[in-house]
Formats: structure tokens, C-alpha cells, sequence
């Protein structure tokens, strides 16, 4: 055996390890770049039938709250509602709704339709906060501290698993801290 | 019935092939004939089983039975009957068996028409190509069974994602299927070498035309995924260096150097432990190809649906086949020797100048892809790697590589004449620096490195034209003797000169349509005009269509130059309800000077609707020069120094496309 020979199955070893390694990680979870910074600054008015609006006042009057981005046209949406009615049952946590690039009487349809879990409701019609938070798929959840600051976001359907082992325990820090 | 019938052919396949594992092999080590013999019936029934299997699963397709789940998942009653044939191989499971139906096709090609082939050699050529297909048959019965049963059936399938229902996706896999398994030949006489201690001239005579066969097909598959990507993303690229495109791309860097050092084994028996490596490699990276696509280890546009178990499984398959070929190579290569001397300056050196490019080239882009990978794994942070780092690398690895293309075939083996061979090369100086003048003349003010880009390839281009006519002395020697020579000229000559002049193509389009394509995003209300690179376009309004499966809305353009009608054009954007799902049918009028290329978005809140118009000179030249690259390819795989002593086995590879066309 000569060196030059053995470097092939050496480099390919390492290259086997960083595989093996990679199949534990997930390339999906991005980091917000929003994550610990103030939510953006924005007032919007409720799902049509619906009292309620969402600004960014309503998430600094010191209780955590979680923002649900959905929109009517989003399958995936439908995958986590039942978890999210859920959610309102227990009544864990103040669960918003922002309705992403979705004609507001599509939004009230839906939510009649399916249910409606939300204690406040904004009508994002062109997407503008939606950006301005960082949404880029829906759905997505953000965990809010009561000071209005983003402390964990999730992107895609919450799952059972997602819930108990990531969003639960961030609402439990944001309480602590 | 019918399923668990290909369901049972499956594993019967996996018990032959493990026989065709192991006997062969012990009875070539132990010189056992009877042993020996073994390969070549096992190679033929393994293949008569897969086959059944795959018109098993092909026929569920064809009658939508949906009590199969990946019929259910992935089909649909409406579906069009092009795209429930080819719904079987859109999805991972059915992928799956579209391999091992093209591996033990290959498999039953040598047993049938390598009848001048030594026992041993073929013995063991089998043997390796059954192990490959163990791993294979273990992973689609532990992991991806294509023919699970689902109870009660679903009265309706879920369809086929749309924007794969399309022709030029449809044949997208199986070509580059056929090239990653192509490989697997190479690497199977590649390893069978390694066991026999021994690579000779006939034994590259035998792996050429192989990886020859693979090389033309994975060239397609590639060329068609460009081509599906330009036409039916919607934003007009047409690559995008994304990690699964990567993974295709990279075999096919490393397959063209195996591809030019086989020559030079055949021809002068040297550079025998490096063809043998970058044959493993080849594979390798055809696997590698598998895995990213399949485990989830990277983001891509392109990812099946992904599964950790699956993941773990490639890894293991990968570890054994390539560690374990790779091993072998430490342990044997230093024993094979090398054989002619030769000047650096010679056939030979351009050659290896050629492989030297080549798989630098091939590691750049293995460097880009697996980066964010390693990166994640060794420190936990999320980067990408973007275009701008592989055009960065790529092209300058490009253009010295294009440059010598022209002069490599030039020089005679063992020993060249460099001043010489520029000499010859007068004609292809004086039409690189005619195409630079033309080019700042009609573009001026443009890119000064695509004025480069053009002229190295109107280089190659002519280059490859002057060693043709170099070859049978044209203009030097009476045309009745040009003429003769052109008749007795080998078909692998027509067939480098007419790749070679391919790639030149390929190049010409890449440079001008990523030099000077215009494109132009706007809201368009009906009545609106603009104009683009001298086309006036008019945008008549939006009608509401209805396909077999879809509904569409679609914008009617009208295209004038300079008052004269050119074109209508009509773009679409297509709402499928099963899955539910937009896609976008642009409009793309070819024209000498390019295409112009028009796609259609979402209505505005004015009654005007997002418009993207591109003009994109000479994009089409890339798919052009790919297909004449192909043909190169194709011809010089029926020369008959490949045939001699075999005269049935150039059938084998050559055809293998048609058939899977036929399907």
C-alpha cells in the first residue's frame, strides 16, 4: 500500500462521517434572523366577523402569546389546525392569528369552516407585516414574550412532537425569563 | 394479484442475485467452470424478474389501481395515460425500481452479448454488478416496497405533482438513470480488474464503449432536466448549480475523464491505476447522487419525500460499496504498474491536462455542494452555497480546459509538437479572433469576457474542424483521396470531432445568454405595449381555459418587430386541483437571434397581471450542442473497433434508450 493509493478510502471516510453526522441535522431549521429582536411595528384589523385585530401593542402587555401565520390557501395549514383548536381548548397560551396574503372573507370562510382558535386576528391582505416578520412559507408560529420580542419561531405544520418538544418549552423559558 | 406478483418477482431477483454474488466469484478464484458458469443464466433470470416486476408495477399505473399506495399517492384517474407511465418512476419507490431495472438490464447485456469476454473477467463483472444489486433489491424490500397495499382503496389517487407532468421530465429520470447505472459498469470491470490484478488495452476496449453508452445518456438526462427547468420553472434559467443538479453533473465531469483515460489504456497502456480510480469514483458519485436526493441531507427543490431509516440505509449501502471498492483499490492498485513513457507534451499529457481540469472541476463542484453539509456538521451553522461561487470556480477551470480541446487531438501520442499542432491550428486563431470583431461589434459595450467566451469557443469549434480535415487532407491531397479517407475514417474520429464541436455550441449559448439576455418584469393591463431587444409586444387580455386536468389562465401577447407580426404568444398559469398547485406554462418563441420567452404571473389588484418577458440570445444553442454532443457520442459507440470479436454486443447499450423510450 502507497499513500497515494489510501487517500481515496481516507478522504471518502471523512466525507462518510460528515453523511452520517448530516442525517441527524435537519437543512430545513433556519434560524430567524428576527430571533430575540422586537416584533416589527404594525396595527391591522380582524378577520371580517371577527372583534378583534392584532398590533404589535397587543404583544408587549406582558403575557407570552403565540402568532400563528395561516392563510386559506395553505394545505399545510389544515394539517395543524386541530392542534392549534386544541391549543385554544387548554387555553395554555393567547394564540394569534395572522392571515398571510388571503382575501379576508376566504380567511372568515375558512375559519367558520374549520374552526376558529384565535383570540385576536390581523388581515395581512398584500403580506406586508408577514414580510416584515420574516415569513417565508406558511405556516409558520412565532413564540412572543410579553415585551413584544420574537423568541422562537417555527416554520411549517406544528406536529404534535414540535409542540411538546419545542414550543412548550419555549413559552416555559419566555415565562421564566 | 398482479403486485404481489412483481412484490414476489422482487425477491426472487434479490435470492438470484445473491447467488450470482457469491458463486461466480469463489468459482473464478477456485477455477471452478461449473461455478463460473453461474453468471451468465443468473444475470438473465435476475434481469427476467425485474422485469416482471416493473410491467407488474407499470401495469397498476396503467389501470389506476389505487388499493397500491404509490399508485394512490402518486396518480390519478385524469391523469393523462403519458403521465401515469411515467408517474411510476416520479416518485422514490418507483425510482427505485427503474434502477435495478436499467442495472440488470446492463447485467443481462454483458451475460448475452460478452461472449468475447473471458470467463473470469465476466464472471466477476457479473458478480459485482449482482452485489450492486443486492444492496439495491435489500433497500427497495426493507424500506420503499413500490407494491405496499392500502385498505379500503381510495376511490381517487392524489396525482402527480404538476409541475412533473411534463414530457420533457418524463424521460428526464430515466436517462439519467441509465447514465448513473451506466456506471456501474465501469465500476464493475473496474473492481473485477482489481480481484484479477490485472488491466490491459482489451480491458479498456471493453469498459469504453460501457461508459461511452452511460456518458450519452446521463448527457441527455441532464440536457432534458436543463431544458424542463428553462421552459416550465417560469423564470427562465436553466441552471441553477442546485445540490441535486450537482449530483448529476458531478458523475458526468468525472465519466468524461474516465471516458478520455480509458483511451489512453486502450491505446498506450498507461495511466491504468488512475482510469481505475476515477472509475470507482464515477460510481461513487452516482451513488452519492442517490443519496443527497433521497436522504434529506440537503435542501433541494428536488427532494423526494424524505425519510431518516432511508437516509441511514444509503449511508450503509455507500460506506460497503465505496469503502469497500475503495479499499480494494488501496490494496491492489500499487501492484497493477503502469505502462508506456510518455513526453508531457504529447497525446497522452493533453489527456491528462484534460482529466486534470476535469476533476478539479468535478471537486469545485463537490466542494460547493457538500460545504453548507460540513459546515452544519462540524459547527453548526447554516450557510448556502450559491451560483455566484460555482460560475466563479467553474468557468475559469472552463476555459483552459476548452482551449486545449482544440489542441489535444492534434498531437500525436507519446511525443507532440506543440508549435506544430499551433500551426495547424491557423483557421481556428483566425475564426476565434473573426468571432471576437463580430462579437464587439454587434454587442459593444458589453461584457469584455464574453467576447473572450465567444472566441475560445469558435476556437474549439473550428478546432474540431481542422483535425477533422487534417484527418482525411482536405484541400492537401486530391479530393478523390480526401474522400477516400473520410470513408475509411473511424467512427469514434466523426464521433470526438462532432462531440467536441458540441461542446463548443454548448459554450457559444451559455456565454451569450448569460452576457446579454434582457428580461423585464412588469404588471401588464390589457392594451399595455412594451418592447424588448427590438420586439414590440402587446398584451391583449387574459382568457380562462380548461385542460384535461387543469384550469389555465391564459395571456394573449402579440409580438411585432419594426410593424411586421412575428408571433402570438400565450403564456399560461395552470391551477391543478390535484395536488393542489400552480404552475407556469411560459411562452417561448425561438428565434435565429434567441428566444423570447414570455411567462405570466398573478393578476394585480388593478386588473393587470405580472408579466416577465425574457430575450435570451442563443439560449436554445445549449440543448442544441448537448443533442449534437450526444450524437458524437452515439456514433462513435457503433465504430467497430468496439465491435470486433463481439458483433451482437454493440446492441446492448446503444439501444438501451429507445427501449425505455418504448416503455
Amino acid at each position: 500500500m502507497r499513500w497515494r493509493t489510501v487517500l481515496p478510502l481516507v478522504l471518502f471516510a471523512v466525507l462518510a462521517v460528515a453523511l452520517g453526522v448530516g442525517l441527524t441535522l435537519n437543512p430545513r431549521d433556519i434560524p430567524s434572523a428576527l430571533i430575540d429582536k422586537q416584533v416589527p411595528d404594525f396595527a391591522l384589523p380582524p378577520v371580517p366577523g371577527k372583534a378583534l385585530g392584532l398590533a404589535s401593542a397587543d404583544l408587549k402587555n406582558g403575557e407570552v402569546a403565540l402568532v400563528n401565520v395561516f392563510a386559506s390557501w395553505c394545505v399545510a395549514c389544515r394539517a395543524e389546525h386541530p392542534l392549534l383548536m386544541e391549543l385554544a381548548r387548554r387555553r395554555t397560551v393567547p394564540l394569534h392569528g395572522l392571515a398571510y396574503k388571503d382575501a379576508p372573507a376566504d380567511s372568515a370562510r375558512w375559519l367558520a369552516e374549520w374552526g376558529d382558535p384565535y383570540e385576536r386576528t390581523g388581515v395581512d391582505r398584500v403580506g406586508r407585516v408577514g414580510i416584515d416578520f420574516g415569513v417565508y412559507g406558511v405556516p409558520e408560529t412565532f413564540v412572543v414574550d410579553g415585551q413584544g420580542r420574537i423568541v422562537f419561531k417555527h416554520i411549517g405544520p406544528i406536529t404534535p412532537r414540535d409542540l411538546e418538544s419545542k414550543i412548550l418549552p419555549a413559552i416555559a423559558t419566555a415565562r421564566g425569563s | 394479484m398482479i403486485p404481489e406478483l412483481g412484490h414476489y418477482a422482487v425477491v426472487l431477483a434479490l435470492a438470484v442475485a445473491i447467488a450470482q454474488m457469491l458463486i461466480p466469484l469463489i468459482g473464478a478464484s477456485r477455477a471452478l467452470p461449473s461455478w463460473v458458469a453461474v453468471a451468465r443464466p443468473a444475470a438473465v433470470a435476475q434481469f427476467a424478474f425485474v422485469a416482471f416486476a416493473f410491467a407488474a408495477l407499470m401495469y397498476s399505473y396503467i389501470v389506476s389501481d389505487f388499493s397500491v399506495i404509490n399508485v394512490a399517492e402518486n396518480s390519478h384517474t385524469l391523469k393523462p395515460m403519458l403521465y401515469k407511465v411515467t408517474g411510476l418512476w416520479g416518485n422514490h419507490e418507483g425510482s427505485l425500481l427503474l434502477w435495478v431495472f436499467m442495472l440488470t438490464a446492463f447485467g443481462a447485456a454483458v451475460a448475452l452479448f460478452g461472449g468475447n469476454l473471458p470467463p473470469t473477467l465476466r464472471a466477476r463483472v457479473l458478480a459485482v454488478q449482482a452485489a450492486v444489486g443486492v444492496g439495491f433489491y435489500l433497500f427497495i424490500l426493507l424500506t420503499s416496497n413500490p407494491f405496499g397495499r392500502i385498505l379500503p382503496p381510495p376511490l381517487e389517487g392524489h396525482g402527480l405533482n404538476p409541475l412533473l407532468q411534463d414530457p420533457g421530465l418524463a424521460f428526464h429520470p430515466p436517462f439519467l438513470y441509465l447514465g448513473y447505472v451506466g456506471f456501474s459498469m465501469a465500476f464493475s470491470f473496474a473492481i473485477a480488474a482489481l480481484i484479477e490484478g490485472r488491466v490491459d488495452p482489451a480491458w479498456a476496449r471493453w469498459v469504453r464503449p460501457w461508459t461511452l453508452a452511460a456518458w450519452c445518456a446521463l448527457t441527455l438526462g441532464i440536457a432534458l432536466g436543463s431544458w424542463w427547468a428553462y421552459y416550465e420553472l417560469g423564470w427562465g434559467g436553466w441552471w441553477f448549480w442546485d445540490p441535486v443538479e450537482n449530483a448529476s453533473f458531478m458523475p458526468w465531469l468525472l465519466g468524461t475523464a474516465l471516458l478520455h483515460t480509458a483511451i489512453v489504456v486502450e491505446k498506450r497502456d498507461a495511466l491504468k491505476t488512475w482510469t481505475i480510480l476515477l472509475a470507482l469514483l464515477t460510481f461513487a458519485l452516482s451513488l452519492l447522487g442517490t443519496f443527497l436526493v433521497r436522504s434529506g441531507v440537503l435542501t433541494s427543490v428536488h427532494a423526494f419525500a424524505t425519510d431518516p431509516e432511508r437516509g441511514v440505509f444509503i449511508l450503509l449501502f455507500l460506506v460497503i460499496v465505496v469503502g469497500g471498492s475503495l479499499t480494494l483499490y488501496a490494496i491492489r492498485a500499487p501492484t497493477l504498474g503502469n505502462g508506456g513513457l510518455f513526453q508531457p507534451i504529447s497525446r497522452e499529457g493533453a489527456l491528462i491536462f484534460n482529466n486534470l481540469l476535469l476533476t478539479t472541476a468535478c471537486a469545485t463542484v463537490f466542494i460547493g455542494t457538500m460545504y453548507p453539509l460540513f459546515l452544519d456538521a462540524v459547527a453548526g451553522a447554516k450557510v448556502s452555497v450559491g451560483p455566484p461561487y460555482f460560475n466563479g470556480t467553474f468557468a475559469p477551470l472552463m476555459v483552459p480546459l476548452i482551449a486545449a480541446m482544440a489542441v489535444g487531438p492534434l498531437l500525436p501520442w507519446k511525443r507532440g509538437d506543440i508549435a506544430g499542432a499551433f500551426g495547424r491550428l491557423k483557421f481556428a486563431f483566425a475564426a476565434a479572433a473573426l468571432v471576437a470583431l463580430a462579437t464587439l461589434y454587434f454587442a459593444w459595450g458589453g461584457p469584455v469576457l464574453a467576447v473572450f467566451g465567444m472566441a475560445v469557443a469558435a476556437w474549439l469549434i473550428v478546432g474540431a474542424a481542422v483535425e477533422f480535415a487534417e484527418r482525411v487532407r482536405l484541400f492537401r491531397a486530391p479530393l478523390a483521396e480526401t474522400w477516400r479517407r473520410a470513408l475509411h475514417l473511424p467512427r469514434a474520429a466523426y464521433g470526438m470531432s462532432i462531440a467536441h464541436a458540441g461542446m463548443g455550441l454548448v459554450v457559444m449559448g451559455i456565454v451569450a445568454t448569460s452576457s446579454w439576455e434582457q428580461e423585464k418584469l412588469l404588471i401588464m393591463k390589457p392594451g399595455d405595449r412594451t418592447s424588448i431587444a427590438g420586439y414590440d409586444i402587446a398584451f391583449e387580455g387574459v382568457s380562462n381555459v380548461r385542460g384535461p386536468n387543469y384550469s389555465a389562465a391564459r395571456g394573449h401577447y402579440q409580438v411585432t418587430r419594426a410593424g411586421a407580426f412575428i408571433a402570438r404568444m400565450e403564456p399560461e398559469q395552470r391551477s391543478y386541483p390535484t395536488p393542489p398547485m400552480q404552475t407556469s406554462e411560459a411562452a417561448i418563441r425561438p428565434r435565429t437571434d434567441g428566444d423570447l420567452y414570455i411567462a405570466i404571473g398573478d393578476p394585480a389588484e388593478n386588473g393587470g397581471w405580472a408579466t416577465r418577458l425574457y430575450h435570451k440570445p442563443l439560449v436554445h444553442w445549449i440543448w442544441f450542442g448537448a443533442f449534437v454532443m450526444v450524437g458524437g457520442g452515439l456514433i462513435s459507440l457503433t465504430d467497430r473497433r468496439h465491435r470486433v470479436g463481439a458483433p451482437a454486443r454493440q446492441r446492448g447499450p446503444a439501444v438501451q434508450p429507445d427501449v425505455q423510450a418504448a416503455e
